[in-house]
């Protein structure tokens, strides 16, 4: 076999922004020859030129010929196309090139944590990244499955490792989406050892595809001292999984909800998705109970037209009156709407602070037993009621200091 | 090239095109005195007596009116990037063999890439107004033989007010006029809304020529020109591409990113407390003041308030506000698209203003002070509060003033801008060239958080209690830094070559644009 000399990596063109397109030729002789070609070559020319270098130096490269081409891409994505350029051509090679953590990253999540927004951001487009925490999403998803092409694959993981290092998203839960087992579980060195919070398993249908993840990502922690939680959260989006939603959601202590995926749902029981969603009532109901059962939460599906923002409120009023916690976004806008969406209602805020001080009068007294007036109120209703002021706070519908207001 | 260091700490020349300058001594620091320019004397019974002053072409016009080698040639951007006519007004100069021009326009745009040609061949030795695009960069590279003069609109019709720049020839596209020189830019097929930063022209210039596409028999009704003030009439077949005149697709922005910073605008204009009844604001176009316009129409409507008066660039989005009954009046400087066009034709609450009325520095008052608010852009902000709109961070001239410096006397001037392009901090600890003093400027808005000016404590105590994303200039800076991957490297430039100098509103020197080394 002919050895390869020479790679390509990233992207070009007029329409390109915050990316770069890199080549690289492995030369016997002649030193680093390195050729840019940047819009932003008078701020940083010196810098592109230096950093190439240090990575050149890094992963052993000697002799070559680069050429840039720089659409303003930032150091953490020129630093990802050239390694993947490199990787391209010695695809043996493990060493990786880690920026330095960005300290605002090292934040740790929850299980039981809002998901109320998850806003998924194509794993091979650096330009989504930088800015999606702005917009205040619970989590953002940095996808490595459906929105990146199969030929980009190697791309996206190096980009996506590179992201939860580098980008500062702002608080939002750190979560990447998988391929498909057994590819995904390739995609986990690249992640588990970067403060991911969750791993979305795309259409899981049985327990032992959690099994396995969760066996790859200890594996992976052990190897690389890793101390923080990583949940799981399986998308069933097939006949098979929702019927086997239960068992898949008590699978491990590890997930944290289950999430549903209704374009490939509807295409495997043979049917069109509608904006009414009948055809997949049965599923949402399934899920629903399967999560409340296990314990975790339930999550719906994304609302893909992102210019209809009324019937993204009114899908999620929807969901949230099936039971469900959370929606999936695809663009920014959505998130303010779903979150909106969510937020409770006068009346349940009245209830649930009546419930929180009944709750808080028994704690006090030493009761066992919570009651309002002469109803007796369990657990759950009291936990749900938690759930409820706090969502009241965040969207600044009472004051976080509500009890001096009675 | 001497320079010297002036109260803002920027260097600038002592002469430039062989005037002297005075340096900028500071905001409201210079007041000159004496008397206003004034044109000619012209006498009624030197023109026709049945008004026709139409001559056979552009050319006859211009001998007419003494064309002659080193006049300065004013024209208006009104037909912004659809003008065909100052192209074929410099293909006809130098078909008469004339050299040395200076062009005195309003404003230039990439159409006005045809005019490079005149600028190597010393048909026009400078230009004075702003250099957009091409024109820009062919200055920065240090190719014009003159020093570009850059003005706001309000500083042009100062300079034409006070003698600094004597017209002698204004030739004034007008989509409508008549035989006797009224003339207005509502009607026709080359409508431009209005005509008033063509206004100083007609009324200070040696001779005063209006070419028009749509002739009409007088009176043409309105007149934004007088005819009084006009030589000579020329009817051409096209004064330019009317879908670049106005392009009627000027649409809010889609950016999630943009919208965000629209979205602050106008939750913090609500929480500063300046969308009461009978408030003002002025915007512009551009897609991020687009959107903020909209959030801030649904808060009024949600709030039951009502503007006193809308400053535009006006667009559909002012034009629904006006029709919608949410302001009383539009004062409008110039008309973005087609709606805007047709408002102004057919409302008489949608009023054309001009920079004498808006912005001139030597008028007995102006509007730009009494708006309440004013939301603008900019290329560069530094860590005073100090804005760019004319270069790049690269050095590179490629924008004019406009209106933005004679806007930052409002009440509350907002700079609503990114915080980074791309790669480009737009927040940065110097600016590349200073347009506008920070002691004006009173928020920067951007999609990384809200920077108020420490001056402005009123406005930091009224958001106090707001949920908004405040920090200071620094913070967003630092953190922009980080993104970018460190501060960038100065661009390269001769400081021994001034390209152009950029005038304050009262027509001292506030900075001044160097030579790029590429």
């Amino acid at each position: 076999m002919k050895k390869i000399i020479r790679s390509s990596a990233g992207k070009r063109g007029e329409t390109i922004r915050s990316d770069c397109y890199i080549e690289l030729e492995i030369k016997s002789s002649g030193g680093i020859k390195i050729d840019i070609n940047s819009k932003v070559k008078s701020m940083y020319g010196d810098s592109i030129f230096n950093f190439i270098k240090d990575m050149c130096r890094f992963f052993g490269i000697k002799h070559a010929s680069i050429l840039i081409e720089d659409s303003g891409a930032l150091p953490f994505t020129l630093a990802a196309r050239f390694e993947l350029a490199v990787k391209r051509i010695f695809p043996e090679r493990e060493k990786e090139f880690l920026l330095p953590f960005n300290k605002n990253n090292l934040y740790k999540t929850k299980k039981d944590r809002l998901r109320r927004s998850r806003l998924y951001l194509p794993g091979d487009e650096p330009k989504f990244f930088i800015n999606a925490g702005l917009h205040s999403p619970d989590g953002i998803i940095l996808d490595l499955e459906d929105s990146v092409a199969p030929s980009e694959k190697d791309a996206a993981q190096i980009l996506v490792r590179n992201a939860l290092r580098s980008v500062d998203f702002y608080g939002a839960e750190r979560m990447v989406r998988i391929n498909q087992l057994p590819k995904g579980l390739e995609d986990l060195k690249f992640v588990v050892p970067h403060n991911v919070h969750v791993i979305l398993i795309p259409k899981c249908e049985s327990a032992s595809q959690v099994i396995e993840t969760e066996e790859e990502i200890e594996h992976l922690k052990k190897a690389h001292k890793i101390k923080n939680e990583i949940f799981i959260m399986p998308i069933l989006e097939s006949a098979l999984g929702i019927i086997k939603a239960y068992e898949i959601a008590s699978a491990s202590k590890n997930i944290c909800a289950l999430a549903i995926g209704l374009e490939d749902y509807t295409a495997d029981i043979g049917t069109q998705r509608t904006l009414e969603g009948r055809e997949s009532f049965f599923a949402r109901s399934m899920l629903i109970n399967a999560a409340k059962a296990a314990g975790v939460q339930a999550i719906d599906t994304v609302f893909s037209d992102v210019s209809d923002m009324e019937g993204l409120r009114q899908s999620v009023v929807e969901a949230k009156a099936l039971g469900f916690e959370g929606k999936g976004c695809i663009h920014p806008r959505q998130i303010k709407i779903v979150h909106e969406a969510f937020s409770p209602n006068e009346e349940e805020i009245e209830k649930a602070k009546k419930i929180v001080l009944a709750f808080e009068e028994a704690e006090k007294k030493g009761l066992g037993v919570v009651s309002l007036g002469s109803k007796m109120i369990d657990p759950p209703v009291v936990k749900r009621a938690l759930r409820t002021i706090e969502l009241a706070v965040i969207n600044n519908k009472i004051l976080d200091n509500w009890r001096n207001e009675l | 090239m001497k320079l010297i260091k002036n109260a803002a700490g920027r260097l600038v020349p002592l002469e430039a095109n062989g005037l002297k300058q005075i340096s900028f001594k500071g905001v409201n620091q210079y007041k000159p005195s004496g008397l206003k320019a004034k044109p000619p004397i012209r006498s009624c019974i030197d023109y026709p007596l049945d008004g026709n002053k139409v001559v056979k072409n552009l050319k006859e016009a211009l001998s007419k009116s003494g064309l002659n080698d080193g006049m300065t040639i004013s024209t208006h951007h009104h037909l912004r990037n659809g003008d065909a006519l100052t192209n074929l007004l410099f293909d006809t100069i130098k078909r008469m063999g004339i050299k040395n021009l200076r062009w005195f326009p309003s404003a230039s745009f990439p159409v006005h890439e045809h005019l490079i040609k005149y600028l190597e061949d010393g048909t026009i030795h400078h230009i004075e107004g702003s250099m957009n695009g091409p024109l820009g960069k062919f200055a920065s590279e240090g190719k014009m033989r003159g020093t570009g003069v850059l003005r706001s609109h309000g500083g042009r019709y100062q300079a034409v007010q006070d003698g600094e720049v004597h017209i002698d020839i204004a030739v004034i596209a007008s989509p409508t006029a008549d035989e006797f020189g009224n003339a207005n830019g509502v009607t026709g097929k080359s409508a431009c809304g209005l005509l008033g930063f063509a206004l100083a022209d007609s009324e200070y210039a040696d001779r005063v020529i209006v070419v028009t596409d749509n002739l009409v028999p007088f009176p043409c009704v309105p007149w934004q020109i007088q005819g009084n003030n006009v030589d000579f009439v020329v009817e051409v077949a096209s004064l330019g591409d009317p879908t670049k005149i106005v392009s009627g697709t000027t649409e809010v922005t889609k950016s999630p990113d943009r919208l965000l910073i629209a979205e602050y605008v106008a939750d913090f204009i609500e929480a500063a407390g300046i969308m009461k009844n009978g408030f003002s604001l002025q915007a512009g176009a551009g897609g991020t003041n687009l959107a903020f316009v909209l959030s801030l129409k649904e808060k009024m409507k949600a709030n039951g308030i009502k503007a006193r008066f809308m400053r535009g660039g006006s667009t559909k989005y002012l034009v629904e506000m006006l029709e919608e009954g949410l302001t009383d009046y539009i004062l409008d400087g110039q008309t973005f698209d087609l709606e805007g066009v047709r408002s102004m034709r057919e409302n008489p609450d949608h009023v054309n203003t001009s920079p004498f009325t808006s912005y001139n520095f030597h008028g007995k008052g102006n509007f730009a002070s009494m708006v309440d608010v004013a939301v603008l852009g900019a290329t560069e902000v530094d860590i005073n509060f100090n804005a760019n709109v004319v270069t790049h961070s690269d050095g590179y001239l490629l924008h004019g003033i406009g209106g933005w410096q004679n806007c930052l006397y409002s009440k509350c001037t907002i700079l609503a801008i990114p915080s980074f392009r791309d790669r480009i901090p737009v927040i940065v600890d110097e600016v590349t060239t200073l347009c506008g003093p920070g002691e004006l400027i009173d928020v920067i808005i951007t999609e990384r958080g809200i920077a108020i000016n420490p001056l402005r404590k009123d406005l930091i105590k009224a958001v106090k209690k707001s949920s908004l994303p405040i920090k200071t200039i620094q913070e967003i800076k630092e953190e922009v830094d980080e993104i970018c991957g460190g501060i960038p490297t100065k661009p390269k430039l001769d400081k021994d070559k001034v390209v152009a100098i950029v005038k304050w509103v009262d027509g001292t020197l506030l900075d001044s644009v160097f030579k790029v080394i590429s």
